[in-house]
């Protein structure tokens, strides 16, 4: 297929089992909409859109709870409105897919231009604790192939999934090889009361999902609750132990749920760490280090929570210095720098502005310059 | 002998966490009476969903029945999305006019407009109960309120007409005082496949009623009963009568296609 990214997306949400899709159009992620308004109705799936990016993320969850596999997509400003629901998603622990565009912010920014700013919101958008899964395409074909993955996920962890994509990836219309057998993972469902629907015994568990309708009497909601949904908002182990299972559930798993791309030259003293639409001009760069024999590693990350420190860690004692490009101000750098723990120098490439990359030219005189 | 409603709650979580006086366990035994008149035994063709607030604790967790508890005001976009998935479960919001006519109002005009079937209650207080009195958008003119010290500058909203403008099929208010009207609307509008909205104007003691200078809850009820008037005499007299007086009956209850059967009537083309 000749697939524009998020026309990949939305083809790969159906293929995943999505059969609903709330959303708000906003630019850069539009396409997302209006190619599930076409394609879902052939599946006896739902499409809405609602009155504002709040409506569209409780919507999914409304509809999560009802059964279904759902989705929403937006951008920067519609993913800044989504974040307590986001929040209630975490708590309530409802599987959903939430595609976020980035664009240039803060506010309205540059709407059609591409950007890198949402790295960190797309972790601390909400408050409270928690630890959310977020993946990062940077291709047509990565936002099929994540975007299955996200909702495989989400099913998995029962838990929302955030697909950071960026303008270029979204936009940007390439080949899309749809492969042969699609891996679906459906949510573990509870069908009785032989276990909890909100809690575990292990630590770390993931509950059985309930559906309303089939006479379960489940109780949902987002303040603190017990084991079967009851509020209890005074008892502090109460708090304790479901936030940190929902905390946990995640941040145990780090190693199933991570994945990257590493290109590692073993004797290389340096390293490049990117993720998303800021990658492929790492490729073109490495491609004429390479060519005038200068040794470079590249790590580049599709998931980017939480966080595989311990890959950065482990590039960092190969490599003197590792230089982290990305269209933000330093955001991306910042965990790198946490992650590699000192144990090589970090220099940090930024640009923002009207969606301008950073050119191959650029990170190949900073390595000219070390 | 048993209350007839108690086979719908939780008995283990009563009694409500909700002030003596309450309007509250006025709307819940008219709401249980319409249900069981209309023969349900149980709840479980029904999924509740809710905001935040006093009125929010009504369906959780107290009834026996899947029972949602939203964010604030969110409670009518969540619900959206389980009619659309479910479209033969009853999904009933309740919720109260912070909630639904504060900062959930956007939600409620838009439901109303796609003619979604959900029932909608709104237990309009006229102040923001839970968080300790403050104004609502609800509250009248000249109300003492924790954050109108001297009195509301501002004029209350008035939801129902609002929906019936926004192409709600039905939409009734009622006061805690007219619990046999209440209690008919609700089955009325439980038995329709469209939007339906019924508001009941309900006494708040603790928090409006003292500041108010009610003395107790039954000085309230008797001001509801005695400050309204119904939706045909109104509608013969001047506007001003719609801010003077409580508007109490049918608003409106015509017939108009429900979202999720023109959206099955769509699939059964895709069939075809």
């Amino acid at each position: 297929m000749f697939w524009q990214g998020n026309v990949a997306c939305a083809e790969a949400a159906v293929k995943a089992g999505c059969r609903f899709f709330a959303g708000y159009p906003i630019t850069p992620a539009s396409e997302i909409a209006e190619r599930m308004a076409q394609i879902l109705p052939e599946v006896h799936g739902i499409f809405m859109q609602m009155e504002d990016e709040i409506a569209a993320i409780n919507a999914i969850i409304g509809a999560s709870w009802a059964g279904a596999k759902s989705m929403t997509a937006t951008s920067g400003p519609g993913f800044s409105l989504m974040q307590e629901g986001i929040g209630y998603a975490f708590m309530t622990e409802t599987p959903c897919v939430i595609v976020v565009v980035q664009r240039l912010g803060p506010a309205t920014g540059q709407a059609s231009k591409g950007g890198q700013g949402n790295f960190m919101q797309a972790r601390w958008g909400t408050h409270g604790d928690y630890s959310a899964i977020v993946l990062s395409p940077n291709s047509a074909q990565e936002m099929f192939d994540l975007t299955v993955e996200a909702f495989n996920l989400s099913e998995k962890y029962r838990t929302p999934v955030i697909l950071l994509a960026d303008e270029l990836s979204a936009h940007i219309v390439e080949p899309v090889k749809i492969p042969e057998r699609i891996v679906v993972v459906d949510r573990r469902k509870a069908r009785d009361h032989s276990e909890p629907f909100f809690g575990s015994s292990d630590p770390k568990g993931i509950p059985p999902m309930p559906e309303v309708g089939e006479g379960l009497n489940i109780l949902v909601t987002g303040s603190t609750h017990d084991e079967w949904g009851y509020r209890y908002t005074s008892d502090p182990d109460v708090h304790r132990k479901l936030v940190t299972r929902i905390y946990w559930k995640i941040e145990g798993n780090v190693r199933d749920i991570a994945d990257y791309e590493a290109d590692i030259d073993e004797k290389a003293k340096v390293g490049i760490v990117s993720y998303g639409c800021s990658s492929r001009t790492v490729y073109e760069a490495i491609d004429r280090l390479r060519g005038r024999g200068i040794r470079v590693s590249h790590l580049r990350f599709r998931t980017l929570w939480p966080f595989p420190d311990w890959i950065v860690e482990e590039l960092a004692e190969k490599v003197n210095v590792i230089l982290v490009p990305e269209l933000s101000l330093g955001q991306f750098c910042r965990e790198v720098e946490r992650a590699a723990h000192g144990k090589a120098r970090i220099i940090s490439i930024t640009k923002i502005g009207g969606g301008e990359m950073i050119t191959p030219k650029e990170i190949i005189e900073v390595v000219e310059r070390i | 002998m048993k209350h007839f409603a108690v086979k719908y709650l939780r008995e283990e979580k009563l009694p409500t966490p909700f002030c003596p006086g309450c309007g509250n366990g006025i709307l819940m035994n008219a709401f249980f009476k319409a249900v069981e008149e209309l023969g349900y035994r149980d709840l479980r063709n029904f999924v509740f969903c809710s905001g935040i607030g006093c009125a929010a604790w009504i369906p959780s967790p107290h009834f026996m029945a899947d029972s949602i508890h939203t964010l604030h005001g969110r409670a009518v976009p969540v619900a959206t999305g389980i009619k659309l998935m479910k479209p033969h479960l009853k999904v009933v919001v309740i919720g109260g006019d912070g909630d639904l006519a504060g900062i959930g109002l956007s939600h409620l005009i838009h439901a109303a407009r796609r003619n979604i079937g959900l029932t909608v209650i709104m237990v309009n207080n006229m102040i923001y109960g839970m968080t300790g009195g403050q104004v609502a958008p609800t509250t009248p003119r000249g109300i003492k309120t924790t954050t109108t010290p001297k009195g509301n500058l501002e004029d209350p909203i008035d939801v129902a007409r609002i929906l019936v403008e926004a192409g709600a099929p039905y939409v009734a208010k009622w006061t805690t005082y007219h619990v046999i009207s209440l209690k008919n609307s609700i089955k009325k509008a439980l038995r329709k496949k469209c939007f339906t909205y019924i508001e009941v104007v309900s006494q708040c003691p603790t928090s409006y009623g003292r500041n108010a200078g009610f003395k107790n809850p039954s000085e309230m009820l008797k001001w509801f009963k005695e400050n309204s008037i119904t939706y045909e005499k109104a509608k013969k007299m001047g506007r001003d009568i719609w801010k003077k007086k409580i508007v109490v009956g049918e608003y409106v209850d015509i017939y108009r296609e429900e979202l999720t059967e023109r959206i099955r009537m769509e699939d059964l083309d895709y069939e075809n």
